[in-house]
């Protein structure tokens, strides 16, 4: 019904449509309520003067639009706009004093620009239409935009067209090819829906200041902020892929933070000069998705064999190879745990939320700087560009970042073997960055001798540093917060292990079942505890994004027998659906 | 001051494990006495390698060095003197090394000009592992992987280094002491990517590849020493020279007392004479061919910073954003 009155509405021309029957369900946010909020999308070519509530999807046909429905819109919401009407005249008319969209008056919000207008001509000049008739199927073209961005099929809206349009062959084919135009530019253009945000209910929200961020935000803000925990700055070098170009694009404007951004040639440049970074004293950083996490994988190697810190940011997407570039996904747990070359162990991380980025990157950063180690950052994809309301953590409050400073060049037994004597407890060796008088010396990929560094092919050394760089790992545990329960009695039936974005539906399915909730941020190493955590059950369910990725890894490291609820449709996964399967699990009836 | 540091100061205790005979013990030699004529500083110089036998380079200096992973030490070494503009950062790789499998990121360090001195060892063969084909390698190159003869066409070093926007480019031979050391210097002194060519003798796999000349006895024949501002003269008693052929655009051997005003002069900042000498086949063109002084990428990334990576706000400064609201 929803869609048919939008296809109707635009096809009459009318400024406004409500488009009410999004699912409420989709991604939601910790802590938020769920269920009735909708959806609506404002289709204004004239001002728009009959307010909804605040709209989550403004298409914009002209500044007049935007002025008059920008107030209405939730913060995070998506605005598309029709560049082409942006004339310096339309601007006046509307009264603009400079083009929105160059100030920061869309900031809080995910703007998309397309020459609708243009767009939509060339797609139907064709059917030789009238100006006005032909400029009239640029409905339909925002149309399939938004089909494409929110995933939705274009055959209804299709199979409706022809119908109403029957008597009018010409101009049925015309909307029609403008409808197709709008979805190829989408996807073409590799756009993906930015979250609608779910309404939130303030009461639920603890107390305190607040703002809306997407994750691609949070993490660069995190960034900057284990910059300002260690004092080192930052350089983040990247090579622009969806979903994970955002984080550079975000990094760009904190540069004042002491970040700088490095633009690389390719994905393999990219880390490579993180690392040279990393080797220069700076926090390296990259960032990418899949199949660009897969070329660093070598690169990966030598900042474990040469123990230099790195943060590696990868924003998952559907696979495998190019898959599903713009759909979410949780498949590249192996890839981070297992994938690489050799024994190359490193510490991974995963956020549960927008917000959460934020938090996971300082700890990250953290890790990566008190051991000596890369770290991967796991985030589901879609997180990127997905707002929620984030309760605004302070730096201040936060433990510095301790760097491991370099020794003293007189103290030690040599400048070669310094650079190898490691920290009892983190076996992370100190910092040692060219420019220090005193400490020159030799690394590389190469074995190294664990006490000298120098070149080493001995049997006896190798086994000990494929130990040691095992050992490091595992002595990230030590310095991790035991995992707690989100949810439910610490003994039971059944408890949900969850990792990544699932956080918000299992939530919501535990608390409506009563089944305990687990969500893991560190998947490699574990939390210690967290076998113990999970021997109190009698059924361990691990519902993931993937084909039974963290429940292979959970069988890997605790031996336990998990049962594996997966989902890879590039779709999130539904309360409901979630709700049905613990309680099948419950009955023991589970297909 | 403290004393003025000597060749030997900047070799390193570990023991070179080059095969006997081979052309990187002479260029080893002519960078520490570079090093030390320059008046390097060991705590402030980084030599990064990638994979080969060049790639060993920097074991054998008293230097900092940083030995990565196959062809990405251009990559490496752009991150590090990002982080510490300070440091004098050298490369060193090879033609299979740089051309091949690092190709991308050599062509892009030489157009962004970022401040790196790369010496690429031209064997024209692939030497650890064991002898195959190169991307330098002639064609007809007879080797374990192409025993019928190698059918690709070889590129040239100084072509693509000038195609992607190299500043400076230069070449010497491995034992040439007086060439090699004078455009070391030059390559260190240069304020970007300098990229100089050394042709390398590896004595295993390609021995005498360059022998038409780099041969002693013929030498003043087959090589033309390139010097800014003088005549391109050769040859016993410089009785040679170039002369450029406006018919062909080419650049021709000439008896330089028969018309000694039609002699080309060297401009080094004259990117097209540099692709013509680039070219040359006898005598071949050595000593800094193209010199185009360009302000480095670091420089300017740190220009155009706008702190100069260094923190002058903090993140509370950053993270409300525009538009927070408050939750009592």
């Amino acid at each position: 019904m929803g869609s048919q009155f939008a296809v109707s509405t635009a096809l009459a021309g009318r400024d406004f449509a409500t488009f009410p029957d999004y699912p409420a369900e989709i991604r939601a946010p910790a802590g938020t309520t769920f269920g009735v909020s909708a959806y609506q999308i404002n289709l204004g070519g004239e001002p728009i003067t009959t307010a909804g509530d605040a709209p989550n999807v403004l298409v914009a046909f002209n500044p007049a639009a935007l002025k008059v429905s920008l107030p209405m819109l939730q913060p995070g919401a998506l605005i598309i706009l029709n560049n082409d009407s942006f004339t310096p005249r339309s601007l006046t008319k509307a009264g603009y004093d400079q083009d929105p969209r160059n100030g920061n008056a869309l900031d809080q919000f995910q703007v998309v620009t397309a020459d609708i207008g243009h767009l939509n001509l060339e797609a139907v000049k064709a059917f030789g239409l009238s100006k006005s008739e032909g400029g009239r199927c640029k409905n339909f073209w925002a149309l399939g935009l938004l089909l494409w961005m929110f995933d939705r099929s274009l055959e209804p809206v299709e199979t409706w067209i022809r119908r109403r349009l029957a008597g009018t062959p010409t101009l049925c084919d015309a909307n029609v090819a403008a409808l197709h135009a709008g979805h190829a530019f989408g996807e073409t253009a590799e756009l993906s829906a930015a979250l609608p945000q779910i309404k939130t209910d303030a009461a639920s929200l603890a107390p305190g200041e607040y703002r809306s961020v997407t994750g691609a935000e949070a993490l660069a803000l995190g960034i900057a902020a284990a910059g300002e925990l260690a004092d080192r700055p930052v350089l983040f070098c990247s090579y622009p892929i969806t979903p994970s170009s955002p984080l550079l694009h975000r990094l760009t404007r904190l540069q004042e933070l002491g970040v700088g951004t490095f633009q690389a040639e390719d994905e393999i440049a990219a880390i490579c000069a993180a690392i040279g970074a990393a080797y220069g004293g700076m926090i390296g950083v990259t960032s990418s998705s899949g199949p660009g996490i897969a070329l660093k994988t070598e690169a990966m190697g030598l900042a474990v064999s040469a123990e230099l810190p790195l943060l590696i940011v990868n924003w998952q997407r559907g696979g495998p190879s190019t898959g599903l570039p713009t759909k979410t996904e949780q498949s590249d747990l192996y890839q981070a745990v297992y994938g690489r070359n050799a024994d190359t162990p490193l510490p991974v991380l995963a956020a549960s939320s927008s917000g959460e980025c934020f938090d996971m990157a300082v700890e990250g950063v953290r890790i990566a700087l008190r051991h000596m180690t890369p770290v991967i950052l796991l985030v589901d994809g879609y997180l990127s560009n997905a707002s929620e309301p984030w309760l605004l953590p302070s730096v201040d409050s936060l433990a510095p970042i301790d760097s491991h400073a370099a020794p003293d060049a007189a103290s030690g037994p040599g400048a070669q073997m310094l650079a190898s004597q490691r920290d009892p407890a983190s076996l992370g060796r100190p910092w040692i960055t060219p420019g220090m008088p005193g400490l020159v010396h030799r690394t590389g990929g190469l074995e190294k001798d664990y006490a000298t560094g120098h070149i080493s092919y001995d049997p006896d050394n190798h086994q000990r540093m494929t130990e040691f760089r095992q050992a490091k790992v595992d002595a990230a545990a030590s310095f991790i917060p035991d995992q707690a329960l989100e949810l439910g009695a610490g003994k039971g039936d059944i408890v949900v292990v969850g990792w990544g974005s699932t956080y918000g539906p299992i939530y919501q399915a535990a608390r409506r079942t009563g089944a305990s909730f687990v969500h893991l941020r560190h998947i490699n190493p574990l939390p210690p505890n967290l076998g113990d955590l999970l021997s109190h059950f009698d059924k361990v369910l691990v519902p993931e994004m993937n084909n039974g990725q963290l429940a292979t890894l959970l069988r890997d490291k605790l031996c336990i027998k998990p049962v594996s609820f997966c989902k890879v449709s590039g779709q999130p996964f539904r309360i409901s659906e979630l709700v049905d399967r613990i309680e099948a699990e419950r009955r023991g009836d589970a297909a | 001051m403290s004393e003025r540091l000597t060749a030997k100061d900047f070799a390193s205790a570990q023991e070179v494990r080059w095969c006997p005979g081979c052309g990187d013990y002479a260029i080893l030699k002519a960078v520490t006495t570079a090093l030390a004529d320059v008046g390097a500083k060991p705590e402030s110089t980084v030599f990064v390698s990638g994979i080969g036998c060049a790639s060993r380079f920097p074991y054998y200096l008293e230097t900092y060095g940083f030995h990565t992973i196959h062809g990405r030490a251009p990559a490496i070494a752009t991150g590090l003197k990002l982080a510490n503009p300070d440091l004098d950062v050298w490369v060193v790789t090879g033609d299979g090394d740089g051309l091949s499998i690092g190709g991308n990121h050599l062509v892009h360090t030489l157009r962004r000009n970022v401040g790196l001195k790369i010496l690429l060892f031209n064997n024209e063969i692939y030497g650890l592992t064991k002898g195959q084909y190169s991307p330098t390698s002639r064609i007809g190159t007879v080797s374990p992987s192409s025993p019928a003869g190698s059918l690709d066409a070889p590129l040239s070093p100084g072509q693509l280094a000038l195609g992607a926007g190299a500043k400076f480019f230069a070449r010497a031979i491995d034992t040439d002491k007086a060439g090699l050391g004078h455009v070391l210097r030059q390559a260190h002194a240069f304020d970007g990517t300098s990229f100089t060519e050394i042709f390398q003798n590896c004595i295993v796999y390609n021995e005498d590849v360059f022998a038409d000349f780099t041969d002693r006895k013929d030498a003043a024949d087959t090589q033309l020493h390139l010097q800014h501002g003088e005549p391109m003269l050769f040859g016993e008693d410089k009785s040679k020279g170039i002369q450029f052929n406006p018919q062909t655009f080419a650049l021709e051997v000439v008896d330089a007392s028969e018309s000694p005003g039609d002699i080309l002069v060297h401009d080094e900042g004259n990117g097209l004479l540099a692709r013509l000498l680039i070219d040359l086949e006898l005598p071949v063109a050595l000593g800094v061919i193209y010199r185009q002084p360009a302000e480095p990428y670091e420089r300017t990334f740190y220009a155009h910073h706008p702190s100069g990576m260094k923190r002058t706000k903090r993140v509370a400064d950053f993270i409300k954003g525009p538009n927070s609201w408050k939750v009592t």
